[in-house]
């Protein structure tokens, strides 16, 4: 991880000395342990800022919708696969881009960490390839990385960036012996009262912040349709039924697009395991299409496609 | 004086007396953190926790609320008037409350409870509430409850203060209203010399442990316009999701929303809580948003707290140092950070 961070500095420091960027996209180092900030960057001196480690689980394609200078920006596997989608929805020109791509190595799920020392306070983390040392006040705690990965990065099988200007370090061995969506599967075994149960449980301390929607970068309509008031789809006070037309309406509009990047449910401020809506729609799309998103610049989305061709007969 | 000394599982049964004269908000364990919820609801109390995440707000001021209702029907003689809905005003008490957040109560109540305005749902819940506080023997690393004028065994907003002692709590009087609360309870001893000297020393390590001083000296004597049009505020935003965690988890926020919802022929006038980092916030009716970009509205909330409210108020600033925003902002946007620059900032 030090190595990628020195890389990082190095690589930005070059690209905007030479001009070919006017700002660098990444992330600083926060001022809480497992918490690191995006940050924006248009001096070379400023490089020595950025950072990398595996607490970056934001989504920093999130930070590119509609800019228009040309943007350095680093990209592990699931972003440059939310870029491509980007690109594909005109939210940025690939030309704007160097993406200085990241073989990923997942990333750990801060909530695990923080339920393994019982909530006692985390002061610091020490990082040391494939353990981490968690310090507090009157413990230390050493843990095996591979046990405490999120839940999307623990299947993911696309760590390598998809599309990348240049890389940070030698590629990584994609898994394989994965199995994605058993949580999924469970779910589908449900009947429709159960199933209705554990959604309605899933959502229950959902406070409608909206962060979920806010980190992820395909939600990037001007005004999303909760927020509407004319008509008002969705109402405004503490309704159960209205969260959970926001968290199924979101999905769908994320359906054939989400790449399971993890952002959503990293910034969730109540720990609700969202990405139970767009996990099945994942799914449904590999099953229905052989889909899965920001794989490749050549090809829209299934579900944002019309062809009169089309061998399914619901669309004639 | 009423103080007392109880047993940590007799102070649980006298509370459990009290359920007849008070609605008793604790702090319980729900899900992977704290949250206050009425004791009747079956979860036993946990007084041994960090912070709740949520603060105690909601109890005075729900995060929606019901203000009036209304029919809609043409043969309703009484159709399109509006009715105020019931409400429940109750005593209550919130036990195990932090000094922090009984600051952030009287914060809000400078908002909702003055000269030229008084919000007559806040202001009676507000008085109908007894807060017996809990020391912090183990303030946190994000606490800076001292830099804004409180401490970890601050009394100055607290009805009552409970000190955990290991195996018992001191328990003091504070106000009329906790003193009342206290002559109800049931059990305790009279507290002892040694009790109070054993808490002395737990605030004196405690506000040792505070590590967190951002530097609010010169909030008062910055220029507005110099802050409002100082260079940082790009940079701070940057990363911010405009999510309202910040907002929504804070003791000390009160802006809301006021919407109607109509179901049938039944309408209901409802508040609910607004934050000033949506841009909806700020949306006019006529389609321009005065604060349309992402850096004016995180602008908003730091200016609010550490400059427009200490000079309006002229009480400190909007902030009790709890800590929360810190901890649960997802891209760690840090209010202490802010606060040291706007205080240092230098007007070029
Ligand atoms: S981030 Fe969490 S609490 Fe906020 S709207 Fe999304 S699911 Fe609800
Ligand atoms: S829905 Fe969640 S997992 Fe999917 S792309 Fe958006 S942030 Fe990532
Ligand atoms: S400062 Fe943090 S918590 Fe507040 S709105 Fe921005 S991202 Fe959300
Ligand atoms: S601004 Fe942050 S630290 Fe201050 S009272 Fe609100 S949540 Fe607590
Ligand atoms: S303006 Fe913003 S910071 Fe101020 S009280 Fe309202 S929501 Fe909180």
């Amino acid at each position: 991880m030090v190595k990628y961070t020195e890389k990082i500095q190095e690589i930005a420091k070059r690209l905007l000395q030479e001009e070919k960027v006017d700002v660098f996209i990444g992330y600083r180092k926060g001022t809480m342990p497992m918490m690191n900030q995006p940050v924006l960057i248009t001096a070379p001196e400023e490089a020595a800022r950025l950072y990398w480690d595996n607490f970056c689980g934001l989504n920093l394609c999130n930070y590119l919708t509609k800019r228009t200078d040309r943007i350095g920006v680093i990209a592990n596997g699931c972003n440059s696969r939310n870029m491509v989608t980007h690109i594909i929805e005109n939210q940025i020109q690939r030309e704007q881009l160097y993406i200085v791509g990241i073989p990923c190595e997942g990333m750990i799920d801060h909530r695990a960490v923080m339920r393994a020392v019982h909530y006692k306070e985390i002061l610091d983390i020490e990082q040391n390839g494939k353990t981490f040392v968690v310090k507090g006040a009157d413990f230390e705690e050493t843990f095996e990385k591979e046990k405490f990965l999120q839940s999307n990065c623990a299947v993911c099988t696309h760590r390598n960036p998809v599309i990348y200007d240049e890389l940070v370090g030698e590629l990584v061995e994609e898994q394989t012996d994965v199995s994605a969506y058993e949580d999924v599967e469970k779910v589908e075994a449900m009947d429709p009262e159960k199933k209705q149960g554990f959604f309605t449980r899933l959502i229950g301390r959902c406070i409608r912040c909206y962060a979920c929607r806010n980190a992820c970068p395909l939600c990037y309509c001007p005004t999303c349709f909760v927020d509407e008031s004319k008509p008002q789809w969705v109402g405004k006070s503490i309704d159960p039924t209205d969260t959970l037309t926001f968290h199924f309406l979101r999905a769908y509009h994320c359906a054939g697009r989400c790449t399971d990047c993890g952002a959503c449910e990293r910034v969730c401020p109540m720990g609700i395991p969202m990405r139970q809506f767009t996990k099945k729609l994942n799914k449904d799309c590999l099953e229905l299409f052989s889909w899965e998103a920001g794989l490749t610049l050549d090809q829209r989305p299934p579900l944002d496609v019309y062809r009169p061709d089309d061998y399914n007969d619901f669309i004639k | 004086m009423t103080d007392k000394v109880y047993g940590k599982e007799k102070w649980i049964q006298g509370l459990e007396g009290l359920k007849n004269d008070y609605k008793i908000y604790v702090p319980v364990k729900d899900g992977d953190f704290h949250a206050f919820m009425p004791m009747s609801e079956g979860k036993a109390p946990d007084f041994d926790y960090d912070n709740t995440r949520m603060s105690p707000k909601a109890v005075m001021y729900p995060e929606s609320e019901r203000l009036f209702e209304y029919s809609l029907d043409d043969a309703d003689p009484e159709a399109n008037i509006l009715k105020e809905s019931p409400k429940d005003f109750s005593p209550r008490a919130i036990v195990g409350i932090r000094p922090c957040d009984a600051h952030g109560f009287q914060i809000v109540n400078r908002n909702f409870d003055n000269p030229e305005y008084r919000d007559p749902w806040w202001v009676r819940r507000f008085g109908s509430t007894t807060l017996v506080g809990l020391g912090c023997n183990r303030p946190c690393s994000t606490c800076f409850c001292t830099a804004v004028g409180g401490g970890p065994f601050h009394e100055e907003w607290l009805d009552a203060l409970m000190v955990d002692l290991g195996d018992r709590y001191l328990v003091k009087g504070l106000t009329d209203k906790g003193e009342g609360f206290l002559a109800k309870m049931t059990g305790g001893t009279p507290a002892d010399e040694g009790a109070y000297k054993e808490a002395e020393a737990l605030a004196e390590e405690a506000s040792q442990k505070i590590v967190s001083s951002p530097p609010t000296d010169r909030l008062k004597d910055q220029k507005t316009t110099d802050l409002f049009n100082a260079p940082f505020w790009e940079e701070v935003a940057f990363g911010c999701l405009n999510c309202g965690t910040c907002t929504y988890l804070c003791p000390t926020c009160w802006c809301f929303d006021i919407q109607d919802e109509v179901f049938g022929k039944q309408g209901d006038r409802i508040r609910n809580w607004d934050s000033c980092m949506f841009p909806l916030f700020t949306l006019h009716g006529s389609g321009h948003n005065p604060r349309d970009q992402k850096f004016q509205r995180v602008r908003q909330r730091f200016m609010h707290k550490l400059k427009y409210y200490v000079d309006k108020y002229e009480n400190g600033v909007q902030c009790s140092g709890c800590g929360r925003c810190v901890r649960y902002c997802p891209v760690n946007i840090d209010i202490r950070d802010i606060c040291e620059r706007m205080n240092n900032f230098e007007s070029a």
